[in-house]
């Protein structure tokens, strides 16, 4: 139950984002993250965002598991 | 999203599944690593990861489904306040098929039909302000992933002046529950794959008391194949190193610090209590109930329902034993015959991410 998706922000609006995977749209709150933009990642759990996803870290691990002989 | 496709290149999955072979062979003794979310169960089944493993790596099923262990009493108290007059119950979908002491959801809709699916407890709240002349009750469920959505659904309500509104709360969690599993004489676990979507929103920290009491390693994982394998990977070193610390793979999303903001909420609107979870019983301080200043949301004050306090366990059925990771769906003299997912008898199998449906469905001999 604790499935939460990335889903991508299309356009924000004050405590709202429209985000979308696929063909499936939504309309999120993202009152719990800062400085949503049109291009994010969101994490969204039952209606709200709960994080954004972070592109660089996601590259860090990666890096790790290329490094794994 | 291309880094996460990248990540899904057969080639890396082979080679740390080679390594975890390797890793394995230097082991002392047969490991126990429980996986505590239902969904990284769900994900463990489809892969086939349980079965990839080595002979001396076992993986079990935690008790993280808010489904699985929500109790016959919670079910059975939503029953009864769906019989008031002027009630309409909302509820996440999983929760229709639960049994409770008598009946579940999906047959007491067939009976009164003011029971409805909602997918975000904000729909619930649009239901109510719709509804101005009925009273809407939210069956509020899930673990840390869930609690600041719910926080926030009924700051929201306060703000609006919100009147018919409530919620029956039943949410839960995680790291009680964790604690308690090793409090327990007889359960064997060598390593935790912590819950990714958990962790988002409290963070590293409260595992880290884990590591340091019970000497074992945490994995902060994340839901794609390869965040598991890489994740037991992570246990199988750090175990083989005798190193017992917090290992964060699921950077990408989750914090150390976790979600301020979402965690401040959760303190703000509720209190943490003693909570049963339905096949173990009450743990300690691992509940959550909504403070005095949001009571009038509360739809156990709103309607006093006399419902015997504590579930008894359905007869022969072993949950309880297997949300500890004691027991396998296979132990069961139920499964499959009588019980299965058109005739669930115990939770674990009722809710799709449940230990019993998951074997049910990708696990069967
Ligand atoms: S198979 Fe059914 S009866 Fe047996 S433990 Fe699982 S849910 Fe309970």
């Amino acid at each position: 139950m604790c499935l939460a998706i990335p889903m991508k922000v299309e356009k924000v609006e004050k405590d709202f984002a429209y985000v979308s995977i696929g063909n499936v749209k939504r309309k999120v709150n993202i009152s719990f993250v800062e400085n949503v933009k049109k291009g994010d990642y969101l994490i969204v759990h039952a209606g709200f965002a709960i994080e954004k996803l972070d592109k660089k870290k996601a590259i860090e691990t990666l890096k790790i598991l290329k490094e794994i002989k | 999203m291309r880094f996460i496709e990248e990540y899904r290149k057969p080639e890396i999955q082979k080679r740390i599944y080679k390594e975890i072979q390797r890793k394995s062979s230097l082991l002392k003794k047969n490991v126990n690593l429980m996986e505590v979310c239902g969904t990284h169960t769900m994900v463990i089944g489809r892969y086939g990861i349980r079965k990839l493993m080595p002979e001396n790596i076992n993986l079990i099923s935690g008790p993280g489904c808010p489904v699985c262990v929500s109790p016959e009493n919670f079910i059975d108290t939503a029953i009864e306040i769906s019989k008031k007059k002027d009630v309409m119950i909302t509820t996440f979908g999983d929760m229709m098929k639960v049994p409770g002491s008598f009946s579940s959801l999906e047959k007491e809709k067939a009976i009164r039909g003011n029971i409805f699916v909602v997918y975000s407890p904000l729909d619930a709240l649009k239901i109510a302000e719709e509804n101005l002349e009925k009273n809407i009750i939210f069956l509020s469920i899930g673990f840390e992933t869930t609690a600041p959505l719910i926080a926030q659904t009924i700051k929201i309500a306060k703000e609006k002046k919100i009147k018919n509104f409530f919620i029956l709360c039943g949410n839960k969690l995680i790291p009680p529950a964790m604690i308690n599993l090793l409090e327990e004489k007889d359960t064997n676990i060598d390593g935790f794959i912590c819950p990714g979507h958990v962790s988002v929103i409290i963070g590293t920290s409260p595992y880290i008391e884990i590591t340091e009491r019970f000497n074992i390693p945490c994995v902060i994982s994340g839901f794609e194949p390869f965040d598991i394998i890489l994740s037991i990977y992570i246990l199988l070193s750090n175990l083989i190193e005798e190193k017992y610390e917090v290992i964060n793979e699921y950077k990408r999303t989750v914090k150390e610090e976790g979600n301020l903001k979402a965690k401040k909420i959760i303190e703000e609107v509720f209190d943490i209590v003693d909570s049963e979870w339905r096949g173990i019983g009450i743990i300690k301080n691992s509940g959550l109930k909504l403070k005095k200043e949001f009571e009038n949301f509360d739809a156990e004050k709103r309607y006093e329902v006399n419902i015997k306090k504590y579930s008894k366990n359905k007869r022969n059925c072993i949950c309880g034993e297997i949300l500890k990771g004691k027991k396998t769906p296979f132990d069961c003299s139920l499964f499959e015959k009588i019980c299965n997912p058109e005739n669930p008898i115990g939770p674990c199998m009722v809710s799709s991410e449940g230990t019993c449906s998951a074997y049910y469905k990708y696990e069967k001999k």
